[in-house]
């Protein structure tokens, strides 16, 4: 069972990261590429995860996790400068 | 051991004037003749183990490797020389005492002086070439600093200039040559050299190394057509000429020579080249001494002319013509230091150097006049002075020698003529500064200098006169010696003053009375010359040097336009050529390994990649969504990281996307939000071809590389990672062990370039716009609420994360390099969250030293092994049991990966704070009220130009009034 839907879930999260990709590239809204951007972040752990499984390894994970730790900082840079536009001030 | 003392003492008595400058002149002038003088004892000392035939040396091993020892001897010739350099130095002091003014920093001076003393002892002692050559190249340096002493006068700097230049360019051909001889011998030790004649004359190399190392000597020596820096340097005080261009520096070619000619000399070549060199500097020198009017360049051209005079007895290099070169060498420094000395008394006493200036000076200097007058008669070769004897002895050679075969008679007939030339030069100088009439009065009043200083000029007359006389009593013993070094067997001679009427006296007889009668004719030969359009050495030379320079600047210009869009295109072409003749040369693309299965997932993640640098090259005008689609290949890279099996890789490639990322956005904040459009129809096609081709060439081969199995040292590394390095992570095995010097250089680079970007953004201000692209004020909420809860909660999680992967680098994917960006990360999260102020309460520390602190940590780990005997960053690792933890593992690697995290966390936050810093200072107190947001137009920002005034930016006086 499980061998049949990781390859089919994985399959479909890499379509939603093409979808992003193109939510990314247009637009319209600055807001909408950002909200692209996170989402694209949160498919790709799900990728990660899924392939962790289906490779059947373990080492990879960590990769999930910095994802969340760093897709979370890079999103908060970006709405920053865009309210801002100093992003440290 | 008392050898090595010799250099010892001089390196010594360096730092004695700097040190006791502030003593007083006359306490400092003491101190600092002692050192050497003790060095002039030591050399002294070493005479009786000579006379029994020993060779006295030291030699301890400096730079195996490279075959340089500090290996030094004193055989005859080093003592001729040491005593020569130490004993004439010691005068020069003395003199220096009185001849600079009270205002000068005698201190320098007199360090410099002790300086070049040194190094001409180095050179005459050192047993091993190369570490001749570098006092050689040290000779060069301290005589650049002692001819531009009077660095504010724009001669002495071109003067000083210009001889560094000449003789630093002839120590480089001297390398060469030196390391030529030693690659023929298979040593640089000096005695195995000149025990191999016969290798090296029968080496097809022989003439090229002959003529480098020639090169090096003729520079030093100002020989033709090298001489010109000579008169030039005479912009130095007089000391120093005195010291260098008569008694000294300008002697080490000739010694060089005189030190080689063992093993280099016994050629037809070296004949031809040495002898005619020599031959026409004598002749050149002399007949421009005769034209000169200033009295020091009357000096410099005649010690041009002697240099030639010995240059081509060494040429002739029969033995007695050896014994001539170096008796005339030790004539030349007594009579020629006294005379540059006597110079510079007149210089020093009337205020003028000028031949039409000075005039009937005996009255009012008599003793001056009669030191000078023997002095110049030596030189000018009168009998029953020294000049005389060895003068004599040349003319005996060039009668002897077969050298030209049947214009044999060109070399004595040539040799008379510089004959009558010194004496009408000499004459000249005597008569014309002592007897003849003044025909103006000096700037100062002459009188006799103080006694002291005219010491040194009257024991070297005194010795001119002395030896003059007692020839075979006073010299016998040291030239004895000293041509026992160079011929390498006992030469009978007997120096005497009458040989009976001969050819030779004849010759010298001559020479007095054309001589005389040429100085009787000096105005006629003035009238003559003056037809000649003159060459000035030094306009030539500055003009050769700036056509150079402009030269170079035209092809620097034309390569490094400041265009990076032309650096990069060359790189890429560059790269492109020899990576498509490396991949025509393939007989086919792929080779034999199979490839692997293609599954959806690679073909959707590479078409991800593409679209999305694509979108990243497409967008690049609006520079926001260009980087959030450069941080999707980022992303994107590292899950193909992750999905081939390179963890580590995938994880450092997350943390650097998004701190250059923040980087980049903080950048961004000073910038245009669009560039407009640049480049041309034609510029674009050809940065499309380059990048496409550069592309599917770059991609092939990869395919062929993949697809082939290679044989590399990745083996190495895995099958040693846990026997070697206790890890099993090979990457971070390698990355702090195998390779941790690597890793070492790494990080200091990294926290370098923090500090000099933190040293640049220090008090930059920048101009900051005040609304977004589209010319949106910015919003008045500084800290969200949601935001600053949000990231405090995620910072000790942040942190956790961090120790995490340190902890578990050595074994698993991770390490300090990642901990280090996760930290700075999560640190930069509080920073945008909270802003400077508020975080700065809290982090009370400056970044700088974490940073070196981390650099710090890394190096003392790699010295430590050296505590244990092993070498540079060797590690050790061992398991310890600790109650309920059980078995763990530590590794001093991982003390070094602390270091790594420590320089990582401290350099991006000194670049990221610092960066976000900038604006603090200036940001307005209060925030523009909602209401007057919408009344204010918004000016069109699109250009917002980068000013670094204040004045001009608008916000923070806007908010003062």
């Amino acid at each position: 069972m499980i061998a049949a839907v990781i390859p089919l879930a994985l399959f479909l999260f890499s379509i939603s990261l093409l979808l992003s990709l193109y939510r990314l590239l247009r637009g319209p809204d600055i807001t909408d590429r950002i909200l692209g951007l996170d989402t694209l972040n949160i498919n790709a752990i799900a990728v990660i995860v899924l392939a962790g499984i289906y490779m059947d390894t373990t080492m990879i994970f960590e990769a999930a996790l910095l994802i969340a730790l760093m897709g979370f900082v890079g999103t908060i840079a970006m709405t920053k400068y865009l309210v801002r536009g100093d992003v440290i001030e | 051991m008392t050898l090595l003392w010799i250099p010892l003492l001089t390196l010594l008595g360096v730092l004695v004037p700097a040190l006791t400058a502030r003593r007083g002149r006359g306490f400092c002038t003491l101190a600092t003749v002692t050192l050497p003088a003790m060095a002039l004892l030591l050399t002294l000392s070493q005479v009786p183990a000579l006379l029994d035939g020993e060779l006295p040396r030291v030699a301890l091993s400096w730079i195996p490797s490279l075959g340089l020892d500090l290996a030094f001897r004193m055989d005859g010739l080093s003592l001729m020389f040491a005593t020569l350099i130490l004993g004439i130095g010691l005068l020069i002091i003395l003199y220096a005492h009185f001849y600079l003014s009270a205002g000068e920093p005698y201190g320098r001076f007199y360090a410099y002086l002790v300086l070049f003393m040194l190094s001409m002892l180095g050179i005459v002692m050192a047993d091993n070439l190369l570490l001749l050559w570098i006092f050689w190249e040290l000779t060069s340096l301290s005589s650049f600093l002692l001819i531009g002493y009077w660095s504010h006068w724009t001669d002495a700097r071109k003067g000083a200039r210009m001889a560094m230049t000449v003789t630093g360019a002839g120590g480089l051909a001297l390398l060469a040559g030196f390391l030529l001889l030693g690659d023929m011998v298979g040593s640089f030790d000096l005695g195995v050299v000149l025990s191999s004649a016969d290798v090296i004359l029968a080496d097809p190399r022989y003439p090229v190394m002959l003529v480098l190392v020639l090169l090096g000597a003729f520079t030093k020596s100002a020989q033709f057509p090298f001489h010109f820096w000579l008169p030039h340097a005479m912009a130095a005080p007089t000391p120093v000429s005195a010291y260098l261009h008569s008694a000294t520096m300008v002697k080490a070619g000739i010694f060089l020579m005189a030190r080689l000619h063992p093993a280099l000399g016994d050629s037809e070549l070296w004949g031809w080249l040495v002898t005619l060199t020599g031959m026409t500097t004598f002749l050149y020198g002399a007949w421009f001494a005769l034209l000169k009017t200033d009295l020091k360049a009357i000096l410099a051209f005649s010690t041009v002319s002697h240099l030639g005079l010995v240059t081509a007895l060494l040429g002739i290099g029969s033995p007695m013509a050896i014994l001539a070169a170096l008796f005339h060498i030790l004539n030349h420094a007594t009579f020629k230091g006294a005379l540059f000395m006597s110079a510079g008394i007149i210089d020093h006493e009337t205020g003028a150097r000028e031949l039409g200036k000075l005039g009937g000076l005996r009255r009012a200097m008599p003793i001056t006049a009669l030191l000078t007058t023997i002095t110049a008669a030596s030189m000018a070769g009168v009998p029953l002075l020294n000049g005389f004897l060895s003068k004599e002895m040349f003319f005996t050679e060039t009668l002897d020698t077969a050298l030209l075969g049947g214009l044999g008679w060109l070399l004595p007939v040539l040799a008379t003529l510089g004959g009558i030339l010194s004496v009408a030069y000499s004459l000249r100088l005597v008569h014309g500064v002592f007897f003849k009439p003044a025909k103006e009065v000096p700037p100062k009043s002459p009188h006799e200098p103080p006694r002291l200083m005219r010491a040194p000029v009257e024991l070297l007359a005194t010795l001119c006169v002395a030896v003059g006389l007692f020839p075979a009593a006073l010299a016998t013993g040291i030239l004895d010696l000293a041509t026992r070094a160079v011929l390498r067997e006992p030469l009978d001679f007997h120096l005497a003053i009458w040989h009976g009427v001969n050819l030779p006296l004849v010759m010298s007889l001559a020479a007095l009375a054309a001589g005389i009668t040429a100085y009787g004719l000096h105005s006629n030969i003035r009238h003559f010359a003056r037809q000649f359009a003159p060459i000035d050495a030094r306009l030539v030379f500055e003009g050769t040097i700036q056509s150079l320079v402009a030269r170079t600047q035209t092809l620097t210009h034309r390569l490094e336009n400041g265009s990076l869009q032309r650096y990069m295109s060359l790189l890429l072409g560059t790269a492109l050529l020899l990576a498509t003749l490396g991949l025509v040369e393939l007989p086919e693309l792929a080779g034999d390994k199979p490839t692997q299965p293609l599954d959806a997932m690679l073909v959707l993640g590479s078409a991800l990649m593409i679209f999305a640098a694509l979108g990243t090259a497409i967008t690049h005008r609006y520079r926001l969504i260009s980087l959030l689609m450069l941080s999707v290949v980022g992303l994107v890279v590292s899950l193909t990281f992750a999905r081939f099996s390179a963890p580590d890789l995938a994880l450092t490639q997350l943390s650097v996307e998004v701190v250059t990322m923040i980087l980049l956005m903080l950048a961004l904040f000073f910038l245009p939000q669009k560039t407009p459009q640049e480049s041309s129809a034609s510029r674009i096609i050809r940065d499309l071809v380059l990048a496409g081709t550069l592309g599917m060439v770059v991609a092939s081969l990869n395919y062929a590389v993949l697809t082939r199995e290679i044989d590399s040292i990745a083996g190495f590394f895995i099958a040693n990672s846990v026997p070697g390095g206790g890890g099993h992570n090979v990457v971070n095995v390698i990355l702090v062990d195998f390779r941790g010097f690597d890793t070492l250089g790494e990080i200091t680079v990294l926290a370098l370039a923090g500090l000099a970007i933190f040293k640049l953004l220090n008090r930059l201000r920048l101009f900051m716009p005040h609304s977004d692209g589209e010319g949106r004020v910015w919003s008045p909420d500084r800290y969200p609420m949601i935001l600053t809860t949000v990231s405090q909660a995620l910072l000790p999680l942040a942190l956790l994360v961090a120790a995490f992967i340190f902890l578990r680098g050595h074994n698993m994917p991770g390490g300090g390099f990642i901990a280090g960006l996760v930290t700075a990360v999560a640190l930069i999260l509080v920073y945008m969250a909270r802003g400077v102020e508020w975080t700065q309460n809290r982090l009370d520390f400056p970044y700088q030293p974490v940073a070196i602190g981390g650099v710090a940590v890394a190096t003392l780990t790699g010295l430590g092994s050296w505590l244990f005997g092993r070498p540079f960053l060797t590690s050790a690792f061992g398991h310890f049991h600790i109650p309920l933890v059980g078995d763990i593992e530590l590794a001093t690697a991982m003390l070094f990966d602390l270091g790594v995290y420590l320089a990582v966390v401290g350099a991006t936050l000194m670049i990221l704070a610092n960066l976000g810093k900038l604006t603090t200072p200036h940001r307005p107190t209060k925030e523009a009220p909602a209401v007057s947001r919408k009344e204010t137009p918004a000016p069109p920002s699109e250009e917002a130009p980068l000013i670094l005034d204040t004045e001009k930016s608008q916000r923070p006086s806007k908010e003062k009034a």
